[in-house]
């Protein structure tokens, strides 16, 4: 089918990592103490971002 | 009770998912002209994605959830449901059996069961295939309405309506490809959403060999020794040496070879998207690619029970205690949302949650797919009007649709008023199931089986599930929906047990029977059976293929790395 699928999927994983990338900036610093005092949505934010411009790189790249 | 609190971001999260879902169903629409693009995305889809969805069809949150409320359980010892009761038989599939399923054309796998045998075997399966799809969608509906109203306050009713509302409009939209789009879509957010979970929880465990210590100690008050929760093969010795209450021969005989080649080999349910594959050499690469991520699927779904169970009343960040049912037992069935709740702060949280929304709609949306092209194919265009438009089918393709739909929210209401139904109904699918790869087994490897052989081992196959059923009891369990109802002759120290036995038997019988009854009744022509059974079909050509996109070589280094699991978690 012509929809090339890392398109989508790029794309939804670059936008959850923006806003958990957001969350972990401007975000209360407190609500880390769940999540052992890691600020897991910047770090994990950050880990999606980037592999979601990689998948829409790669899609772009193709066509 | 366990409730959870979402922030503004976390309904962000799950918004922007719901987008992209429907997004993805309105950019496919203009592709859906046929009804073979529709109901086989028209053998377009190329390996990695039929391979990720192969791998998500099966992952319905259910699955998800009661794998981790296992791994809670009966430790890593659940891994079997992977190591030993998925990749071998992803692979047989694989390189042995996709070649007809493939090759032949079928268009689904009652459709090869005709081909190959006879109207009445394809009839039998087909009809109990489409009530099962059917029912299980309703059922994995009703999970998912119970958990939001529990864990979220949500309205149950609404929360049914306005999923199976969702599933509906993509496919309509985007049919099967819709479907296998956003099974993998919901891969990649188990991975992203479950893999920080694991690593929270391990950390807070205090690594892998504090973490087996602590199950260590919650073994021995359980009255097992200190290795029954962490190891995977050494309680196994004997069924009083491990939760599970089963030993190796009927791990390996009724998991291992019955129940998992009977699901992963025959259920139209992952075979379809196989038969979605851009190719032949796609299709027989769509398992293999598929057990992969298979293999290192405890590690996201299971450890995390793992760890709940192992700091279950320990003093973490915000201590850690598991909900408990009414009667006073660990609620093992909320192991995941209490991870969530306890690791995830407001942004993660909804990443964790839409994860598992999704893995909920994708196996209602698997369900459906399934049915929709049982139905029309199998049941509508072979008994109701056979020589219809292509335009016809894709039409009633897309009632189809609608009305699966509507029967799985039906179904859902009437598991909240009678749980029992639903018990009794997944009962009565197991009987149904058990057999089955026998007769697939016979139909590909061996020309003389007879489409009246096939037929009455289905029966008998069934019928000797129910009746082993029926004369056994799992320890400590009423007579009734459990076993028994034929006067209890005999007792498997577990309810696991039980039913690995009863397909062992299920099997053994259909075996048996086929056989015999092939003997003595007419076979087909060879001629006929060209392309559908082993010995008169040529091989697929692969000499074109690099080695690592050939099904042997793939299938080689997967069994060989499955076993390096099993030998290190040994």
């Amino acid at each position: 089918m012509g929809l090339d699928l890392r398109l989508p999927i790029g794309s939804l994983l670059a936008i959850i990592g923006v806003i958990l990338l957001g969350q972990g900036i401007f975000g209360d610093a407190a609500i880390y103490q769940r999540s052992l005092g890691i600020n897991i949505n910047l770090i994990w934010g950050g880990v999606l971002a980037v592999t979601g411009a990689g998948l829409v790189f790669a899609a772009r790249r193709r066509t | 009770m366990l409730r959870i609190q979402l922030a503004a971001v976390d309904y962000a999260i799950l918004g922007i998912y719901l987008v992209f879902v429907l997004g993805i169903g309105i950019a496919l629409k203009r592709f859906m002209k046929t009804s073979s693009d529709f109901f086989l995305s028209g053998r377009s889809i190329p390996a990695w994605i039929t391979g990720l969805a192969f791998l998500s069809a099966n992952l319905g949150a259910q699955e998800v959830m009661g794998m981790a409320a296992s791994g809670a359980k009966y430790g890593i010892a659940t891994s079997h449901f992977y190591w030993v009761g998925a990749i071998p038989a992803m692979v047989f599939v694989g390189v042995f059996m996709m070649p007809f399923y493939y090759g032949s054309r079928a268009r689904s796998v009652p459709e090869y069961l005709k081909l190959r045998f006879d109207e009445k075997t394809r009839g039998f399966n087909a009809i109990s295939f489409a009530v099962m799809t059917v029912f299980s969608s309703g059922i994995s509906l009703y999970a998912m309405g119970s958990l939001l109203s529990t864990l979220l306050g949500w309205d149950f009713r609404a929360s049914i309506q306005l999923s199976a509302l969702i599933v509906l409009c993509y496919i309509l939209l985007g049919g099967l490809t819709s479907a296998i789009y956003n099974e993998v879509l919901q891969f990649f957010l188990i991975v992203a959403g479950f893999l920080p979970l694991v690593f929270l929880g391990l950390k807070d465990a205090g690594g892998w060999g504090k973490l087996t210590a602590r199950l260590g100690q919650v073994a021995t008050t359980q009255g097992y020794g200190p290795e029954a929760l962490s190891s995977s093969w050494r309680p196994l010795v004997a069924t009083s040496a491990n939760p599970m209450g089963i030993e190796w021969f009927g791990m390996l005989m009724g998991l291992g070879f019955v129940l998992s080649f009977g699901y992963w080999c025959t259920d139209f349910l992952v075979v379809q998207r196989a038969m979605a594959a851009n190719s032949m050499a796609a299709a027989r690469r769509t398992p293999l690619i598929a057990a992969f991520p298979k293999m290192m699927f405890p590690m996201l779904v299971i450890l995390p029970g793992m760890i709940a169970i192992a700091l279950n009343g320990t003093q973490g960040a915000n201590g850690f205690n598991f909900p408990l049912k009414e009667d006073g037992s660990l609620n093992f069935d909320m192991t995941i949302p209490l991870m969530l709740g306890h690791y995830f702060p407001p942004g993660m949280l909804g990443l964790g949650l839409t994860a598992l929304l999704a893995s909920f709609m994708s196996g209602m949306a698997g369900n459906v797919t399934a049915f929709n092209t049982v139905w029309t194919y199998d049941i509508y265009q072979s008994y109701i009007k056979r020589d219809a438009s292509d335009g016809h089918y894709l039409w009633m393709g897309r009632m189809a649709t609608v009305f699966g739909i509507g029967l799985s929210v039906a179904a859902a209401y009437l598991a909240m008023h009678f749980n029992n139904i639903m018990d009794f109904l997944q009962l009565v699918f197991a009987f149904v199931n058990a057999p089955l790869f026998a007769t697939f087994l016979l139909g590909m490897f061996w020309k003389r089986a007879t489409g009246h052989g096939a037929f009455l081992g289905l029966l008998m196959g069934t019928l000797a599930a129910a009746a082993h059923h029926g004369l056994t009891i799992p320890k400590g369990a009423a007579i009734g929906i459990k076993g028994g109802w034929l006067g209890a002759v005999s007792t498997y120290p577990s309810e696991m047990a039980q039913n690995f036995w009863t397909a062992i038997w299920a099997w053994s019988a259909c075996f048996v029977v086929t056989i015999v009854i092939s003997m003595i009744t007419a076979p087909r022509a060879e001629a006929e059976l060209k392309g559908l059974v082993y010995s008169l079909t040529e091989r697929p050509p692969e000499e074109n293929l690099a080695w690592y996109k050939r099904p042997g070589p793939l299938g080689c280094i997967i069994l060989g790395l499955t076993a390096l699991l099993n030998v290190i978690f040994w």
